[in-house]
């Protein structure tokens, strides 16, 4: 087997593996946005039977796991991997949530760039021969993200402009050498880029140059310029991060303003769901793309993708201890076959 | 890579300039005639609930309990009902800074962490707001009291 490696960065796949299926699944207000109609289940109480925040995101994760196997006809046992991870300490979320599956997995940290990350893996698994079908999840839910990294949902919190909303969502990738209409057909994996913001109420802000990155990496990497994109889908930049990566692309000579596209801009209704700087979390990338984006590559109407999840690596004790909030984005390119 | 401390704290500098450029701000005139709003209305209802303390007969110390009890009682009730951020939200620091913004950074909390158990949930973490208020809110009346008691033994008199 020839080397698949490309550029500095990136892998391009001698056989594609294919995006076999997905699933999305969201909370409430998710399903009140542009989105809702689009997601595969909704549950208007964002807790999905349970008595936490922290067991409803594991609920959500199996729930999508489920959806995606389901979906291409197959049972738990078919799958030969798991790639996961979500926003919680230890990775918990995900690990109680894929407990029932009994597929063999592997926990992942990569913020809200985590999808990206579990993509990317899952590609290289199965291109290596590592397995047939493996699975690629991830999830952030509103209630406990906040808990975690900011305060109690009942707290009478003022937030800024520039802050995001976590999505409450988790959204499950089947990856495999099963025919459908779309192949993973490379990846540009990440750098940690950290410009030494400290504010986690901006992490638009705090991801934009790791976004920029690795997009431009990726354009060297595979020789391409944006328009060989029929889109540029970020993770969760939101309207602030928005700005600046299109603003720090055009410092590096390209512009991307044309096909740019972020999921976190997508999810929510700017003017009605009070979200300020729009969506975030693992969430948001992943039932974007499960349930809007991917869609529109199987039907045809979007023939190449460059889907670029983005995560701002916070930790709340190096944060408290003057640390930045460092940036990381992985790119997969998806195209319609 | 290939670029010195002096380098790289420059660029970090100039992305945090742009990124205060660029960042959307709330308007400070409107948030405080919100807040003027908001924390008028909660200072007038405490005034209502002192009168009427005042009308019953009750002095004004005991009154002046009552008041603090009641608004407390209230924003404990609106918490619960998970009606406050909703005020806090438009109120700003209108509704955070009376005594029904300690309330809810304390009931918050509790609500919050109940799940985690009486002792390491509600125990541990029902101050994990109001805390720092409480400690140098002590420790700031320690140190006054300090300046004061020399002050008296120097023999100025207050």
């Amino acid at each position: 087997m020839s080397s698949m490696t490309k550029g500095m960065q990136s892998i391009s796949f001698q056989e594609q593996p294919y995006l076999i299926s997905s699933g999305s699944v969201v909370g409430k207000k998710e399903g009140e946005g542009p989105l809702g109609a689009r997601f595969d289940m909704i549950d208007d109480t964002d807790q999905f039977g349970e008595k936490t925040w922290e067991a409803a995101e594991s609920t959500m994760q199996k729930e999508a796991c489920l959806m995606a196997i389901g979906k291409a006809g197959l049972k738990p046992q078919d799958i030969r991997y798991i790639y996961g991870g979500d926003l919680l300490r230890q990775g918990i979320a995900t690990s109680m949530g894929v407990e029932a599956l009994q597929i063999p997995m592997f926990g992942l940290f990569g913020a809200c760039s985590t999808s990206g990350e579990a993509l990317a893996l899952s590609a290289m698994s199965v291109a290596a021969g590592y397995g047939d079908r493996i699975l690629a999840v991830t999830s952030s839910h509103f209630g406990s993200a906040e808990k975690e990294f900011r305060f109690p949902l009942g707290y009478a919190n003022q937030r800024p402009l520039s802050a995001q909303w976590t999505v409450t969502g988790s959204g499950a990738f089947l990856v495999g050498n099963q025919k459908s209409n779309i192949r993973i057909s490379g990846v540009t994996i990440g750098k940690i880029v950290d410009y030494g913001l400290k504010d986690s109420q901006n992490m638009g802000a705090c991801m934009a140059p790791a976004a920029c990155d690795t997009v431009i990496q990726n354009f060297e990497d595979f020789g391409r310029n944006g328009e060989e994109y029929d889109h540029i889908i970020t993770g969760d930049l939101g309207y602030v991060g928005t700005d600046i990566l299109l603003d720090l692309v055009k410092k590096k000579g390209k512009d991307i303003s044309a096909q740019h596209l972020d999921c976190g801009k997508l999810i929510y209704d700017q003017d009605s769901q009070d979200t300020h700087a729009g969506g975030s979390g693992c969430g948001c990338a992943a039932t974007t793309l499960s349930a809007y984006v991917l869609p529109k590559i199987a039907a045809g109407e979007w023939k190449r993708i460059l889907f670029v999840p983005t995560g701002a690596l916070m930790s709340t004790v190096s944060y408290n201890e003057g640390e930045s909030v460092p940036g990381i984005a992985h790119a997969v390119v998806l195209e319609h076959c | 890579m290939g670029q010195t401390l002096e380098e790289k704290q420059k660029k970090e500098k100039a992305y945090q300039q742009y990124v205060k450029e660029k960042t959307p701000q709330h308007n400070v005139f409107v948030n405080m005639v919100k807040a003027f709003i908001i924390g008028g209305i909660i200072c007038v209802i405490g005034q209502m609930i002192l009168n009427y303390c005042k009308g019953i007969g009750l002095d004004q110390t005991q009154s002046g309990s009552w008041t603090s009890l009641i608004l407390v009682l209230l924003s404990v009730l609106l918490t619960g009902f998970n009606l406050y951020p909703g005020i806090a939200k438009w109120g700003g620091a209108g509704a955070l800074v009376p005594i029904t913004g300690f309330a809810n950074s304390v009931a918050s909390p509790a609500i919050e962490y109940k799940k985690e158990g009486q002792v390491f949930g509600i125990g541990c973490k029902i101050f994990t707001i109001a805390g720092p208020v409480i400690l140098y809110g002590i420790f700031t009346s320690w140190l006054l009291g300090l300046v004061y008691f020399i002050l008296m033994k120097v023999g100025v008199q207050i």
